[in-house]
């Protein structure tokens, strides 16, 4: 029932994470930060099994930190991405896989804006957007509709509300809030949490 | 442990549901764990596919106000069908300022508070501090993570000297939260209802004591699995005060009587209303209001 999606535009990348956490049938936490920071312009969108996204997200984060700690400069998005890739696959066959769904978003001096999707048998893709959960079978073909890759920062965050719209009218579970960040050179901004409380 | 069905049986979700050829087949390394529509959510532990499980026979609960944590459990361990013992108590101190209450196999919550009050005390005696209670949860969460399957739910309850009051969720399948009203147990969703109703941070002591026994108390009512007493602590900076264990038996009683008390009063009020409204000559000029 959790959700995660990413925009990348020509020079950011927009994420954003239901701020749910539930447990069987009850939502336990109705703030709950799905995003881990891995560096200063990466972040790592982790969902799935209730232990191992928590514990998954925060192993990749520690050595992402500890390789800059060791090497003096942080990892690039495209390299913490393979390195996360290459430590899921690695579980994936031994007796305690880690079930997550992925997106790691991260903006790079030379490479420019990237989203990686990742899934839980830890296949890898360079996307322009991306989604995960259940929702995203309904989101998809709103972003491939409405998706150019010279989308500004204020079309990503409206085709975001689009996609959240729809969540809203025909996805079964309620999603009441989201949180929204937003990557590009100057690092990461959290934005607005949506849906914006009806102002009445 | 005693599984509810609430919405449907298991077969509404097994393999031919009309959801399930929208995922590729995925090899469970963990035994019994079944494709179904819920399946992405829920841990692996169901041992029958079914729609939730809320199999642990308590009612605990814990919540934060503005003077320190409330932490309120029933007192019945059952086994099935059995009550095996109506005086248990699912609330135990760990240090003076932390209280953890369980739910779960009794037994397995018995050794994880045992391992926790020592593994906490072996570090305030090398570290020369105490574990702050997200260093506790943290510690209990990583000591669970071997036994994944076990389906234990733990919440931490402490007044921190820096952090001030805190109120943590533990589960053994590895969720981990921080909140202001956290509930366990088969209960727990009677008793979210009136917590959510009924919680302020600016409440006084005694309308937090009063709104902790009386979400137990609701909950015990519904909830077959829950009952016999409640256990109440309260957690300030000076410590944890315990509260004398009271018999929910009474309160049903006592809450009987009040409710036909009430109703009697209304019914006199509405006849002397009526009576009020006879008694003037002319209707049409009665002075409403």
């Amino acid at each position: 029932m959790e959700y995660l999606i990413g925009i990348q535009g020509p020079d950011f990348v927009l994420v954003a994470a239901d701020n749910v956490a539930a447990s069987s049938i009850i939502q336990m936490k109705h703030d709950y930060d799905k995003m881990f920071k891995l560096s200063e312009k990466i972040l790592l969108l982790c969902v799935g099994e209730a232990g191992d996204t928590v514990q998954f997200a925060e192993y990749i984060q520690k050595n992402v930190q500890l390789y800059k700690m060791r090497n003096g400069y942080e990892l690039s998005p495209a390299a913490a991405a393979n390195f996360t890739r290459k430590n899921l696959a690695d579980y994936l066959r031994s007796r305690t896989p880690y079930h997550v769904n992925l997106l790691l978003a991260g903006y790079d001096e030379t490479d420019g804006p990237g989203l990686y999707y990742m899934d839980y048998l830890s296949a890898l893709a360079k996307a322009p957007f991306a989604a995960h959960g259940y929702g995203a079978f309904l989101t998809l073909s709103i972003l491939d509709r409405y998706y150019r890759p010279d989308l500004t920062r204020e079309e990503a965050v409206d085709l975001l509300k689009k996609c959240l719209e729809e969540l809203n009218k025909r996805f079964i579970m309620n999603l009441p809030s989201f949180t929204v960040r937003l990557i590009d050179k100057d690092g990461i901004h959290d934005m607005e949490k949506l849906p914006v409380a009806p102002g009445g | 442990h005693m599984c509810m069905y609430v919405c449907g049986t298991a077969s509404e979700f097994d393999r031919d549901s009309a959801f399930h050829f929208l995922f590729p087949p995925w090899q469970c390394s963990r035994k019994n764990r079944v494709p179904t529509l819920f399946s992405s959510t829920f841990s692996s532990l169901s041992p029958n596919q079914q729609p939730f499980q809320l199999s642990h026979g308590t009612t605990t609960l814990g919540f934060i106000f503005q003077d320190g944590v409330i932490a309120a459990a029933d007192t019945r361990a059952s086994c099935k069908g059995l009550i095996c013992c109506p005086i248990s108590q699912k609330i135990m101190p760990i240090h003076s300022h932390l209280v953890v209450n369980t739910s779960g196999s009794s037994a397995d919550c018995m050794l994880w508070e045992w391992i926790l009050t020592h593994e906490m005390r072996l570090y305030q005696l090398r570290h020369r501090k105490r574990l702050s209670v997200n260093g506790a949860a943290k510690l209990l969460s990583t000591m669970l993570h071997p036994f994944k399957d076990q389906n234990t739910k733990n919440v931490l309850s402490t007044f921190g000297g820096r952090s001030g009051p805190r109120v943590c969720y533990v589960c053994s399948d590895g969720l981990q939260l921080k909140g202001e009203i956290i509930s366990v147990g088969s209960g727990s969703p009677y008793a979210y209802a009136v917590l959510d109703d009924g919680w302020r941070w600016g409440m006084t002591v005694d309308e937090a004591v009063a709104l902790a026994r009386e979400a137990v108390f609701r909950a015990t009512h519904w909830d077959a699995y829950s009952g016999n007493n409640v256990d109440l602590f309260h957690i300030t900076a000076h410590g944890w005060r315990r509260r004398d264990r009271e018999d929910l038996k009474e309160e049903y009683y006592r809450e009987r009587e009040r409710k036909s008390k009430k109703i009697k009063e209304r019914e006199k009020e509405r006849q002397k209303r009526e009576g009020d409204e006879l008694g003037e000559g002319d209707i049409y000029s009665v002075h409403c209001g």
